[in-house]
């Protein structure tokens, strides 16, 4: 009697044993087939992108100078080697220009421009020749001529390695700063660490102020003047970099608005408990798949042509592609409302519209408002890259800087206040979902 | 307070009802507020976006079909040469693709690991959770275009600058909505393990992971989908891929507009079918969870 059982529990037992086993086979299997598909899918994108190529081509130059003009700026000082006018500007752009026979004091004007890089390097603009005296190298002189390029004395024969010289040309790289000579033009760059001209250019009498001075100045009734020499700064162009930054919200907040305003009707059209012919909820429900597929980057490409360069057609472009998204959303979430409360609505005598505002309205709108302010965080980051193709915000502002490939310390104002917004707009967003959807917090 | 109300009766009713009125309408005054703001905000909002536009609204009304429609007529006048513009673009439209699915990837394992050092009760080094809370909210605060416009700058063009850049905004993004899951996830299958002396990576992928990854997963896709998108956009930047080879197309303008017609189709049918792809998928995680639960 009791034989029995036990077999049976003893054939079990091989059988689960049996099963354990495929199924450890299994995920073993698993465990090592994944990351290996995975690895051998990065091997192959690493050729498919060419890798090797690409670190060849890497310019680290490039990223030297990006990096050190992020948080440097350098003055100019030059000398036109034809008349020998002397020039000082910062970053050597006309807007950071010295006011003639003005010098920061480390520049001596006269017949001879002593230029003081400091650490002992002293650079001197003659009315013939240019010299450089490096402390621990020596003199070295250069002369430019129209006949015979650039006549350079050094005072080893072996040239270092920061030391570039050619006929025409004599470029030399140190720690105090960089000096270069051509037939025409003689240069000398000095670093200095921070932003250059943040707060007032050099036509604002308020520059080289301390904080101090500025504070009791405005205090004293200068508060306005201040602030237009600050505002209307042209090295960094505060006003327009707001505006930009104002233009880039505008494009996400009418988009979103707009899109959530045009998808509720519609979405009722799409949802599968209030429109009961399949026809029309097909038809709706592949308008929105086309808005959502035809994507953001088209649309801006469309509209570009139709409305112009702007703000404007950013927006729309928003407001088409979340059209779809927000159909097929505000459906979803259409669909699964519950029928009780609108027949609690309609046993009242509610007509149909009022069934829908009391009945459905109440149901979905803590869904939607989330659904419609979180899109709205998104869409400003979208929005700086829409603007960047439609000429339009921050987006745009960002692309120029990058491309002229030298205002580095712009870029990265630009990408700081940008990365700002967008978490101001998240704080924002979340700020309000809080509030609005109190009883969906509540509930969690 | 049983006297309270029986002795209140009928006044009190009339008290409560007029409150209650009272109430009510100024809560529909303060909803009308709102709305009236909103859609002040609205309106001057977009007469002012109209007025810093290129064109007016109502005026590019009219020429809204015209581009859409020159496109169509070329590609359809040209329609024998769409399939070979096919085959010319789509190692471009793979490119594109595969932006997207190592970002993806790349960004998913970046954000596990974010997440699971910044999720109370799991975390490695408790105290460093707002450390790295922070640091996955600016990682998604950075838009793309930003990294992918200044790699350009280092690296040169190509589809790498694109892939870091998405998935470095992939890390931040999936970080957050990881680290959400993570907090549902039961503590005690990590007692057990801990009494056993698993170590911190052992109880994570013994005892976390398999709680959490349909979720991960499902989110994976979506993000999937979004990046496909972020890519083909980025391209048109000058990160390579369909969109440079769109803007290229673009700016050759008319007579051209079969190429530009031909990566429209491909780029919007690589969308619909990533898209179908990742619900279908995420649908399956989802539910299959359901019905094991139901169980």
């Amino acid at each position: 009697m009791s034989a029995t059982p036990m077999n049976k529990s003893m054939s079990d037992t091989d059988a689960l044993m049996a099963q354990t086993a495929t199924l450890f086979q299994r995920k073993r299997m698993v465990a090592f087939g994944v990351p290996a598909l995975i690895l051998a899918y990065f091997v192959y994108v690493f050729f498919a992108f060419d890798v090797p190529g690409l670190m060849s081509r890497a310019s680290a130059e490039n990223a030297r100078a990006l990096v050190a003009d992020t948080y440097s700026y350098k003055v100019h000082v030059t000398r036109d080697n034809r008349d020998g006018a002397v020039e000082v500007a910062i970053e050597g752009e006309r807007k950071g220009e010295y006011p003639e026979g003005e010098s920061p004091e480390w520049v001596e004007m006269g017949r001879d421009t002593v230029i003081d890089l400091g650490g002992g390097h002293v650079v001197v603009f003659g009315p013939e020749t240019i010299s450089y005296d490096v402390p621990g190298y020596g003199m070295i002189r250069a002369t430019p001529s129209r006949s015979k390029g650039v006549v350079q004395e050094f005072p080893t024969d072996d040239l270092p390695a920061w030391i570039n010289s050619s006929k025409n040309r004599l470029a030399i790289t140190t720690e105090a700063g960089r000096l270069s000579v051509t037939r025409n033009r003689s240069e000398v760059f000095r670093y200095f660490t921070g932003w250059e001209l943040f707060f007032f250019t050099l036509d604002s009498p308020y520059h080289g102020m301390s904080v101090g001075q500025v504070v009791g100045r405005a205090l004293g009734g200068e508060a306005g003047e201040i602030w237009e020499d600050f505002w209307h700064n042209e090295m960094w162009r505060h006003r327009d970099v707001m505006w930009a930054i104002f233009e880039t919200i505008l494009m996400a907040f009418l988009g979103t608005m707009g899109a959530a305003i045009v998808a509720l009707p519609i979405a009722f059209m799409a949802a599968k408990n209030f429109a009961p012919l399949k026809t029309v909820r097909f038809g709706f429900r592949r308008l929105f798949d086309f808005l959502r597929g035809v994507d953001a980057l088209i649309w801006t490409i469309v509209l570009t042509r139709a409305f112009g360069l702007g703000p404007l057609t950013g927006a729309l472009a928003i407001l088409l592609t979340d059209t779809g998204s927000f159909g097929k959303l505000f459906s979803e979430a259409l669909e699964n409302v519950d029928d009780k409360q609108i027949e609690g609505v309609q046993s009242t005598g509610a007509k149909p519209v009022q069934r829908y505002r009391f009945g459905v309205i109440p149901q979905v709108t803590p869904v939607l408002l989330s659904q419609v302010l979180y899109y709205l965080e998104s869409n400003t980051r979208s929005a700086t890259i829409i603007g960047a193709i439609t000429g339009g915000g921050i987006g745009l502002l960002l692309t120029q800087a990058i491309i002229t490939q030298k205002d580095w310390e712009e870029v990265t104002y630009y990408i700081v206040l940008v990365v700002l917004m967008v978490i101001f707009m998240d704080w924002v967003s979340g700020m309000l979902r809080r509030r609005l959807i109190q009883s969906d917090d509540a509930g969690h | 307070m049983a006297d309270v109300t029986q002795s209140g009766g009928a006044p009190r009713l009339s008290d409560m009802q007029a409150t209650y009125m009272a109430q009510v309408s100024k809560r529909r005054l303060y909803s009308g507020i709102t709305l009236l703001v909103f859609i002040l905000l609205m309106v001057s909002g977009f007469r002012l976006a109209e007025a810093r536009n290129g064109g007016s609204f109502i005026g590019g009304l009219d020429n809204f079909f015209d581009y859409p429609g020159e496109v169509v007529a070329e590609a359809v006048e040209k329609a024998g040469e769409l399939p070979a513009h096919f085959v010319t673009f789509f190692p471009a439209l793979l490119e594109t693709v595969n932006i997207a699915a190592v970002s993806t990837l790349v960004g998913a394992l970046a954000a596990v690991v974010l997440s699971l050092l910044s999720t109370r009760g799991l975390a490695r080094f408790p105290r460093l959770v707002p450390l790295f809370r922070r640091i996955m909210d600016i990682t998604r605060a950075v838009p793309e275009i930003v990294i992918a416009l200044i790699l350009i700058f280092v690296l040169g063009g190509g589809p790498v600058p694109a892939m870091i850049a998405i998935a470095f905004h992939t890390a931040g993004a999936l970080g957050k909505l990881f680290s959400e899951v993570n907090e549902n996830a039961s503590l005690k299958p990590l007692e057990g393990l801990e009494s056993v002396g698993a170590t911190w990576s052992q109880r994570m992928m013994l005892g976390v992971v398999p709680q959490v990854a349909p979720n991960w997963l499902s989110y994976a896709l979506m993000r999937f989908e979004i990046n496909i998108r972020a890519s083909a956009i980025l391209g048109f930047v000058g990160a390579g891929g369909l969109g440079y080879e769109l803007k290229n197309a673009i700016s050759w303008g008319q007579g051209q507009y079969d190429e530009a017609a031909a990566m429209f189709l491909m780029l919007f049918a690589t969308i619909i079918l990533f898209d179908q792809l990742s619900s279908h998928f995420r649908d399956r995680l989802v539910h299959g969870r359901k019905l094991e639960m139901h169980r």
